[in-house]
């Protein structure tokens, strides 16, 4: 049953990646981005139990709190970039 | 069924590649290098080397695209173009990758139980683990005992790097911290009230987190790198959302520039206690009464040393970078 | 009752599989950053609780379910406020959504 998750989850992280390529403006890919971290905690958990190692799931707790830094440090840094320069197309 | 989702991954892998190098702007690309990060720790955890994916997911995507866009408000952020199409480096690159695949017809397949790694190096440091060090993370036996040089090498290139960071980027705790203006940009993400109310909530949780990564090492997937990375961007997440001003005043230039360097010390001081205590430099049995617990207690401190070395080289290069762009 | 955990397990992991899926599909075919942002955040949430839910059926009363829980937890509060922080910051850079005439008005 993991299965099904995993090719789920693997197909969307594809097309994030695809929006990360794709996105005119910057925030298209910083959403892209934070879509992209939220499936690889949901990977390493389903994955953790599809190979039936729970004590793995240390790595997707701490990749869920670095996934949220990550964004939040991207949006500062490109707030005050955007400030400075005036243009969102990246 | 594993492989299938390894090949996927790496499929994936070489797009993202593409998308970094094709990029003319460099936002775009420090972005798109925070997606492959994450791709190569979860390929890392597929082939089961779960050390490493740690390590990977915190310092390459969480850390790294940090510093990396704090690097970039400092300089230009578009790619200067190629002034014409060169040949040489395409024929250069075509030839060497096509060398490195006809190598790789001789490697042996992956798992195969004939390889010579799994009916030499392998069984000798799986059989003797647990008579000699007796943790169940063999990973960090082996990188806290057995190969404790190496380790200790890899300390001194993080210091090293830390030092080097400090000697580019000329330290603001010379001027103190009433040069940081109250600008903008030194008020973080202070104005918006929801990240802050929740990173608030998060940031000690985060650190928590990372001691009980330090801690647990011996036991799973853990240990002084990946423990110094979160607990670094526990502070990271602090400086980010109540700015650099109180973050520097939390934790000062002073504090980090004493972590980098007792992390080292403390490292180098267990292997010299070892030669005071009759054995070689490095050498943890003869830390306590029977060898095994001095290996316990020596695997301990040098974790300890490796933590305390990252997570003042990382908060130093994170307020060398971020600290500066504010004084332009 | 192994079966009914069993049968529970199976139709999170399938609704949690769909969503995630549909919000990437969002993601990629919506007009809008503000529309992609909608679709892609509310399923994110959405997908996340009820993948983990299921796993925790699965691993039952144990140390991965605590773990598993405080996953969820904290994806919960971080995934609406890293949402949040990116449309408020794609606002304040002056990103605005393009208005839109509805076929209704036209016609």
């Amino acid at each position: 049953m993991y299965f099904a998750a995993t090719i789920a989850i693997l197909l969307t992280m594809s097309l994030a990646l695809a929006r990360a390529l794709l996105g005119p403006t910057v925030f298209d890919r910083v959403l892209a981005v934070n879509m992209f971290g939220t499936k690889t905690v949901l990977l390493l958990s389903v994955i953790a139990f599809l190979y039936g190692r729970p004590d793995f799931l240390d790595l997707a707790l701490a990749y869920a709190l670095i996934n949220f830094i990550g964004v939040l440090a991207v949006l500062k840094f490109v707030q005050d970039y955007m400030l400075r320069h005036q243009d969102t197309d990246l | 069924m594993v492989t299938l989702f390894g090949v996927f991954l790496l499929t994936l892998l070489v797009i993202t590649a593409f998308g970094i190098v094709r990029a003319q702007h460099l936002f775009v690309a420090v972005m798109l290098s925070g997606i492959f990060s994450l791709q190569m720790a979860a390929i890392f955890f597929i082939l089961d080397a779960a050390d490493v994916a740690l390590t990977e997911a915190a310092v390459g995507a969480g850390v790294a695209t940090v510093l990396m866009l704090g690097a970039l408000a400092l300089t230009d952020d578009r790619e200067r173009g190629p002034k014409r199409h060169r040949w040489a480096p395409i024929v250069v690159v075509s030839l060497t990758t096509l060398m490195v695949i006809y190598a790789t017809f001789d490697k042996p397949r992956l798992g195969d139980p004939e390889a010579p790694v799994h009916q030499h190096v392998a069984p000798w440091y799986l059989e003797e683990t647990p008579q000699l060090i007796d943790i169940p993370n063999v990973v960090t036996a082996i990188l806290a005992s057995f190969r404790g040089y190496d380790t200790l090498g890899e300390l001194f290139v993080i210091f090293t790097a830390g030092i080097g960071v400090l000697f580019l980027l000329a330290n603001p705790s010379k001027r103190g911290a009433r040069s940081l203006l109250p600008s903008a940009e030194a008020e973080g993400l202070r104005h918006h009230l929801v990240p802050r109310v929740v990173g608030r909530l998060l940031v000690p949780f985060i650190v928590l987190f990372g001691l009980y990564v330090q801690f647990h090492g011996d036991y799973g997937p853990g240990g002084g790198f990946q423990a110094g990375a979160l607990i670094s961007a526990g502070f990271i997440l602090y400086a980010l959302i109540e700015g650099e001003g109180t973050a520097l005043r939390a934790m000062s230039f002073r504090v980090l520039r004493a972590m980098i360097a007792g992390g080292a010390v403390l490292y180098v001081g267990v292997g010299i206690a070892g030669m005071l205590f009759g054995g070689n430099f490095l050498d943890y049995s003869v830390l306590a009464d029977n060898p095994i617990a001095g290996q316990h207690l020596g695997i301990l401190l040098i974790e300890a040393g490796v933590g305390l070395t990252v997570t003042g080289t990382l908060l130093t290069v994170f307020h060398a970078f971020a600290a500066r762009e504010q004084r332009r | 009752m192994e079966y009914a955990i069993d049968i529970a397990s199976w139709l999170l992991l399938i609704a949690g599989g769909v969503f995630v899926f549909i919000g990437g599909v969002g993601a990629l075919r919506m007009p809008d950053f503000y529309t992609r942002m909608h679709a892609a955040s509310l399923t994110d949430t959405l997908g996340t609780i009820l993948i983990l839910l299921g796993i925790i059926l699965q691993a039952g009363l144990s140390l991965a379910a605590i773990k598993l829980a405080a996953i969820t937890v904290f994806l919960l509060l971080t995934c609406p406020t890293a949402a949040y922080a990116l449309a408020n910051a794609a606002r304040l850079s002056g990103l605005t959504p393009e208005p839109r005439v509805s076929d209704a008005e036209e016609s």
